[in-house]
């Protein structure tokens, strides 16, 4: 996509704009050498057979932050937040190679226990994924998979995870209903519920909102502010207006590459590549 | 290449309401030729049990008498209901746990190359004629349940249902063979019901820290029971109906047993083995009103499956 250098312009100062508008609101320790690192990433490649879709991927997340992962389509950002859980590996001819450390412990190595690993990292996907069970039981359903609780404790969680996706007031009188018969924007939040009620330390949302409309969307980013407070959270988007909204740190995929990573600010007001520029100005995308 | 609005269009000679008109005509057509053909079929039937109908009354669902020796002649048609309902039964009680075993390993823990040539062989499977199998059952089969399969069960199980000598053929060989014969059929349909689940979901389930197993039975079966119990009536009107894999192997005995070591008889294979004989109008009426007690199992069957659906369709939330 080309872009008239005038226009492309004025898209890069209303980046930087949103950006500023937000950071007066929100308070971040701005020495990244400061903050926890929760997921610490070395050297990961990763293979579609022989297909190469990763090249040495280095990146530090931070603990209650919002990383937003940002590329062109088929950079790999898919790709990437899906070693972390390592969802990849239900496909036989995948495979991940490098360091991927979760509060220091190696998410890769054999002896991780997967079943505990995705229970410390949710993942929200593009398309909204509701189980084929009412709304209660599809946001009870990670409580009952690790947990051994009663039916007034699980009915508490359900109900405290719908209120922190914002979904509760919506659903609170059809719990009953089918999961599948809320709009995409209410089957996306329930999908967010369904992950943050066993409490998980990251979640890893993949384009959550490229399926639903504004007004949900709006919601999605809302509920993205409230969570990091308790979660470290791995946005990818390939919508740059939402990553300047709402992500404290940036990182840009090029070809499998992690082309530039720092602060959103800095990312969107002066990026050090020239690539990162064209980028967001939407020279190239 | 000419402007796309210089060029004539074909809107005058393409009536969109006629067309439409008459395609609906046709498919409705057809719709409602094939519900004549039903009813025809039910009434052809009744016509020609009628005679039987009017001689025996409601005895003749509940007599296990079959006796076609001309002047003294009563029919009851239980032996052959129950050989067609026990046979059912056995062939279901094996193939289901089967099929969806099979059907679940093809699709979410078989190698891809192995998945590919077990789905072909059982596709092939389900294609072979059904005489085939009654051959097999007989000569193969039979021999082999009468040498090891009915005198291990006899020992070790015994009881009324597994006693008297084992004579090879008789009402639980016809089952296995059934069974086998239902079985490709229904691991088919089920791992095409399985392979529709869409990846997200199974991944999402996945993400959640499920196991292989608490995403098959929490998340795939749900999704899947629709199709399933489809494809489980599917299976269960074949067997019900199966004429030439059964007659081979079941005995052709009006008698009931409670030992599936007897011989016994179905419907479809006393039709099968009787039709030619009848000569006297009552027989044949007799017959006739037997091919309706299949029909009306069918239906009976159908409804309480499309019943059950429902059902389950407003329990798990309009995807199942
Ligand atoms: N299942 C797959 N098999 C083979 N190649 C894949 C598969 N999924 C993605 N890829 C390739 O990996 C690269 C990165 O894809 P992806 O991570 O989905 O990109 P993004 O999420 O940034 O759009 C692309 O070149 C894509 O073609
Ligand atoms: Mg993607």
């Amino acid at each position: 996509m080309m872009m008239p250098a005038e226009k492309s312009d004025n898209l890069f100062c209303s980046l930087a704009g949103l950006v500023d508008e937000r950071k007066t609101s929100t308070t971040v320790d701005s020495d990244p050498s400061k903050q926890a690192v929760k997921i610490s990433v070395r050297n990961l490649n990763f293979f579609y057979g022989h297909h190469q879709a990763l090249f040495d991927n280095t990146i530090d997340l931070f603990a209650n932050q919002v990383t937003a992962i940002i590329g062109p389509s088929g950079c790999g950002k898919s790709t990437h937040i899906r070693t972390y859980n390592r969802i990849f590996e239900l496909y036989r001819n995948q495979k991940a190679q490098g360091q991927i450390l979760l509060d220091g412990e190696d998410v890769l190595s054999p002896e991780m226990n997967l079943i505990d690993l995705r229970k410390r990292v949710g993942m929200i996907f593009q398309k909204p994924s509701p189980f084929p069970m009412t709304i209660f039981e599809n946001v009870a359903y990670g409580l009952r998979l690790h947990y051994r609780i009663g039916r007034n404790e699980l009915a508490d969680r359900v109900e405290m995870a719908l209120k922190r996706s914002a979904l509760w007031d919506e659903v609170q009188d059809k719990l009953d209903r089918p999961g599948t018969e809320l709009s995409g924007g209410q089957q996306q939040r329930l999908c967010i519920a369904r992950a943050i009620a066993v409490e998980p330390e990251v979640l890893l949302m993949d384009e959550p909102s490229s399926a639903i409309d504004p007004v949900a969307t709006a919601k999605i980013e809302d509920l993205i502010e409230a969570l990091k407070e308790k979660y470290t959270i791995v946005l990818v988007t390939h919508n740059m207006q939402q990553a300047a909204r709402v992500s404290d740190y940036t990182a840009f995929f090029y070809n499998g590459s992690i082309v530039e990573f720092g602060r959103t600010e800095q990312i969107f007001k002066k990026p050090a590549m020239k690539q990162t520029e064209d980028y967001i100005t939407g020279r190239f995308g | 290449m000419h402007k796309l609005s210089t060029i004539k269009t074909t809107a005058s000679s393409r009536d969109q309401t006629r067309a439409d008109l008459l395609f609906r005509g046709f498919t409705a057509l057809c719709a409602i030729g094939l519900i004549l053909i039903v009813v025809g079929i039910f009434i052809e039937l009744l016509m020609n049990s009628w005679p039987a109908i009017k001689k025996f009354g409601l005895s003749f669902l509940v007599s296990q008498k079959w006796n076609p020796v001309p002047g003294i002649e009563e029919f009851g048609a239980l032996s052959s209901i129950f050989g067609t309902l026990a046979t059912t039964a056995i062939a279901m009680l094996i193939a289901t746990p089967m099929s969806l075993v099979i059907a679940i390993f093809l699709v979410e823990l078989a190698p891809p190359r192995m998945a590919g040539i077990v789905g072909g062989a059982i596709e092939l499977l389900a294609a072979v004629p059904s005489i085939i199998y009654g051959m097999w059952g007989l000569f193969v089969f039979a021999p082999f349940m009468q040498d090891h399969i009915q005198p291990f069960l006899g020992e070790v199980i015994g009881g009324p249902l597994f006693e008297g000598p084992p004579m090879g053929i008789g009402i639980l060989t016809a089952g296995i063979i059934l069974a086998l014969m239902i079985l490709p059929f229904i691991t088919a349909v089920a791992r095409d019901v399985f392979l529709m689940i869409p990846n997200v979901v199974k991944e999402a389930s996945h993400g959640m820290g499920a196991t292989t197993w608490e995403v098959t039975y929490k998340v795939v079966w749900p999704y899947c029971i629709h199709g399933i119990v489809g494809a489980l009536f599917l299976g269960l009107g074949r067997a019900i109906g199966e004429t030439m894999a059964i007659t081979f192997v079941i005995g052709n005995d009006h008698s009931i047993s409670a030992s599936v070591f007897s011989a016994g008889t179905s419907i479809a294979s006393t039709l099968a083995n009787e039709f030619t004989e009848a000569s006297e109008p009552i027989y044949l009426s007799a017959l006739f009103e037997l091919g309706l007690v299949l029909f009306g199992l069918t239906v009976v069957f159908q409804i309480v499956a499309q019943l059950w659906l429902r059902r389950l369709r407003k329990s798990t939330g309009g995807r199942a």
